[in-house]
C-alpha cells in the first residue's frame, strides 16, 4: 500500500469524489431518527439500488485499497443497509398484537405436553408437601420461618394486617418483582438440562402444600385460601408456564433431534421466550390484585373466588386463543 | 426472535464469518474474556454509582438524618425503604436491558471496551434477543461472581456465556467508522499526496492525541513527520512543542 502508484492515487481520488456524495446520502437515509420520507416506496427502492451499488464499491475497495478505513466504512454501510432491508416492521404495537394473536396460541398448542407436565409436577409437589407436613408436622421448620410458625401457632396469619404496614401500591410492586424473579428463574434454570426447573417447581409446590397443611392444622386453611385465591390462579399459571418453558429448554438439550444442541437450545429459547414475554405481564395484574384486594378484609370469599376464576379464565383464553377484541389476519 | 436468515454463518479462529445471500462476505472479530470482563466491570461501577446516587440524593432530599439512620431497623418493608430501594434496584438490575435496547447492543462499558453485541448474522440484536440474554444473567451469575458465565466463555468456541448461547448473540469488537472520520479520510484521500497508510496513521494519531501521554504523542508525531519527509525541529519549551506538533499534523489534515 505504501508504494501506491501516482496514477492509481489519482484514480482513487476520482472514484471517491464520484461516490462520496452517494454514500453520505445513503447514510442519511439509514439514520434511525430521521424524518419520515415523503414517498416511502421510492425511498425503499433507492435504498435497494444503493445496496447493490455499495456491494460493488465494497468489492472494489477491498481489491484496490485493502483493509483501510474506507473499506471498513463501506463494510459498515453495507451491513447497515442489509439490516435496513431485512429488518422486521418498526411497529412495536402491531408486533405485540401479532405475538398474542398469532404466535403464542400456536406455540402454546405445540408446547402443550410441557405445560401439562409442569402442571402435574406442581400438583404432585403440592400433594407431597401436604402429606409430609400432615404426617410429620415438625418438618414445617424446613419450609417456614420461625416467626411465621409462631404466628400461625398463635392463631394468626402472617398476611393479617399487611396493609397496616405497607401501602397497597408498594406491596404490589414488591410482590410483582418477586413473582417475575421466580418465574424467570423457573425458566432460566432449565438450562441445566431441565433439572433446575424441576427443582424450582417442585420446591414451590412442596412449600405451598406444606404451608396449607400446617395452617389447616390450626384451622387457618380457609383464611389462607381466601387470601391466595384472588391472585393465585394467574400467578401460579404464569409460574407453571415459565416452568414448562424451562422444561422445554431441558428437552432441547437432552434430545436435540436432528439439530445440534446449540441450535436446538436457541430454537427452544426463541419459542419459549415469546410465550414468557406474553405471559409475564400478567404477573403485574396478579400483583395488583395481591396488593389491593387479597389483604383487604372487606372483600368476601365469594368475591375473591369470582375474581380469581375470572382472571384465570381470561389469562388462559388469551394465551390459548389470542386477544378476543382484535381480528385475526 | 430470529429473523429469516439470509446468510451463511461460520466461526473460525475468533472471527465470525458471514456470507450474505448476495455473495458478499464479511467478518467480525469475536471479543474474548478480557474485553468482556473489562466492559462488565465498567458497567458494574456505573450502575452501582447510579443506584447509590439515587439512594443518597433522594434519601437526603425526602427524609431527615434520623429517619435515614433508623431506616433499616424496621421489621417490615416500609414506604421510605421502598421509595429508596425499589428505584435503586431497578437502576441496578435494568441497566443492561434498557441500555442495550436503547444503544442497540451497546452499553457505556461496552463502548469503552470497544465491543458490541451482534446476532450470528452480524446484525444488530433484536429486542427479544436482548431480553432473553439478560434473563439468563440469573444463570450466568450463579453461584456468584459470574462463575458459570465465565466458565462458559472460557470453554465455548465463540467465547460466549449461556445468555449469548440462548439468544444467538455474540460480543464482537466494534470497528464502526464514525461519519466524521469517514469525511476526514475521504478528504485526505482526495486531496492529499500522502499514501493511504500514512493517511490512516495521521488520523489515528490525531484521534488518539488526548489519550496519549505528552512524551508518547510528541515522539510519535515527530516520527510520523520524519516518515513523510517533513521533519520537525524542536524549539522552545515542551508545552509549545506539543502544541506545534499538533498544529503541524492538523495542518496536514486541513490543508492537504
Amino acid at each position: 500500500m505504501a508504494n501506491i502508484q501516482p496514477d492509481t492515487n489519482a484514480a482513487l481520488s476520482q472514484w471517491l469524489m464520484a461516490k462520496k456524495a452517494g454514500w453520505e446520502d445513503l447514510e442519511n437515509k439509514l439514520k434511525p431518527n430521521k424524518a419520515a420520507p415523503i414517498s416511502p416506496v421510492n425511498e425503499a427502492c433507492e435504498i435497494l439500488s444503493s445496496y447493490k451499488a455499495i456491494m460493488t464499491d465494497l468489492s472494489l475497495s477491498r481489491r484496490v485499497n485493502g483493509d483501510t478505513l474506507i473499506t471498513r466504512y463501506l463494510e459498515n454501510l453495507f451491513l447497515k443497509t442489509q439490516e435496513e432491508i431485512y429488518r422486521p416492521s418498526n411497529n412495536l404495537f402491531s408486533r405485540i398484537i401479532d405475538l398474542y394473536n398469532l404466535e403464542v396460541p400456536v406455540l402454546m398448542g405445540r408446547l402443550k405436553n410441557s405445560i401439562i407436565s409442569a402442571f402435574l409436577i406442581f400438583v404432585i409437589s403440592i400433594a407431597t408437601g401436604w402429606f409430609l407436613i400432615n404426617s410429620f408436622p415438625d418438618l414445617i421448620s424446613l419450609i417456614a420461618a420461625p416467626k411465621m410458625i409462631d404466628q400461625v401457632q398463635s392463631g394468626r396469619l402472617w398476611t393479617d394486617g399487611l396493609l397496616n404496614v405497607t401501602p397497597s401500591s408498594m406491596l404490589s410492586i414488591s410482590i410483582t418483582a418477586n413473582n417475575i424473579t421466580v418465574s424467570l428463574f423457573a425458566f432460566a434454570m432449565g438450562a441445566f438440562y431441565g433439572l433446575g426447573t424441576l427443582y424450582i417447581i417442585g420446591l414451590n409446590g412442596l412449600m405451598l402444600g406444606g404451608i396449607f397443611a400446617f395452617t389447616a392444622s390450626y384451622s387457618l386453611g380457609e383464611r389462607l385460601f381466601s387470601f391466595i385465591i384472588a391472585h393465585g390462579v394467574v400467578e401460579l399459571s404464569v409460574i407453571i408456564i415459565s416452568g414448562a418453558m424451562g422444561l422445554e429448554l431441558g428437552e432441547a438439550l437432552v434430545r436435540p433431534g436432528s439439530r445440534n444442541r446449540t441450535q436446538a437450545f436457541q430454537n427452544a429459547n426463541a419459542n419459549a421466550g415469546k410465550i414468557l414475554f406474553a405471559a409475564t405481564p400478567f404477573l403485574i395484574f396478579a400483583g395488583l390484585i395481591e396488593g389491593f384486594i387479597s389483604p383487604d378484609p372487606s372483600y368476601g370469599l365469594t368475591g375473591r373466588i369470582l375474581i380469581g376464576v375470572c382472571s384465570g379464565i381470561i389469562f388462559w383464553l388469551i394465551m390459548l386463543f389470542g386477544l378476543p377484541w382484535v381480528s385475526r389476519k | 426472535m430470529n429473523n429469516a436468515n439470509p446468510s451463511q454463518v461460520s466461526t473460525k479462529e475468533d472471527f465470525l464469518l458471514v456470507q450474505s445471500l448476495e455473495g458478499m462476505d464479511y467478518r467480525m472479530e469475536i471479543a474474548g474474556m478480557g474485553a468482556r470482563s473489562h466492559a462488565f466491570i465498567i458497567d458494574w461501577h456505573i450502575r452501582l454509582l447510579l443506584a447509590i446516587t439515587w439512594i443518597l440524593a433522594v434519601g437526603f432530599a425526602l427524609y431527615s438524618k434520623e429517619e435515614i439512620r433508623t431506616l433499616f431497623k424496621h421489621e417490615h418493608l416500609t414506604t421510605p425503604q421502598m421509595v429508596l430501594l425499589i428505584p435503586a434496584g431497578m437502576i441496578y438490575f435494568f441497566y443492561h436491558i434498557v441500555l442495550e435496547l436503547v444503544m442497540v447492543g451497546r452499553t457505556p462499558g461496552k463502548g469503552m471496551a470497544g465491543v458490541r453485541l451482534v446476532t450470528l448474522q452480524g446484525r444488530s440484536p433484536t429486542i427479544g434477543a436482548i431480553l432473553l440474554r439478560n434473563v439468563f444473567r440469573l444463570v450466568d451469575s450463579l453461584p456468584g461472581l459470574y462463575f458459570i458465565g465465565l466458565l462458559s466463555v472460557a470453554l465455548t468456541r465463540n467465547q460466549v456465556r449461556i445468555g449469548d448461547l440462548a439468544s444467538g448473540l455474540l460480543l464482537v469488537y466494534d470497528n464502526t467508522v464514525k461519519p466524521k472520520t469517514f469525511r476526514q479520510i475521504t478528504n485526505l484521500a482526495i486531496h492529499s499526496n500522502l499514501n493511504p497508510e500514512d493517511q490512516e496513521l495521521l488520523l489515528d494519531l490525531l484521534n488518539r492525541w488526548r489519550e496519549l501521554s505528552k512524551e508518547t504523542r510528541s515522539r510519535l508525531a515527530q516520527q510520523f513527520l520524519c516518515r513523510i519527509g517533513k521533519p520537525f525541529e524542536i524549539q522552545g519549551p515542551t508545552k509549545k512543542t506539543d502544541q506545534a506538533l499538533k498544529a503541524a499534523l492538523e495542518n496536514l489534515l486541513n490543508h492537504p
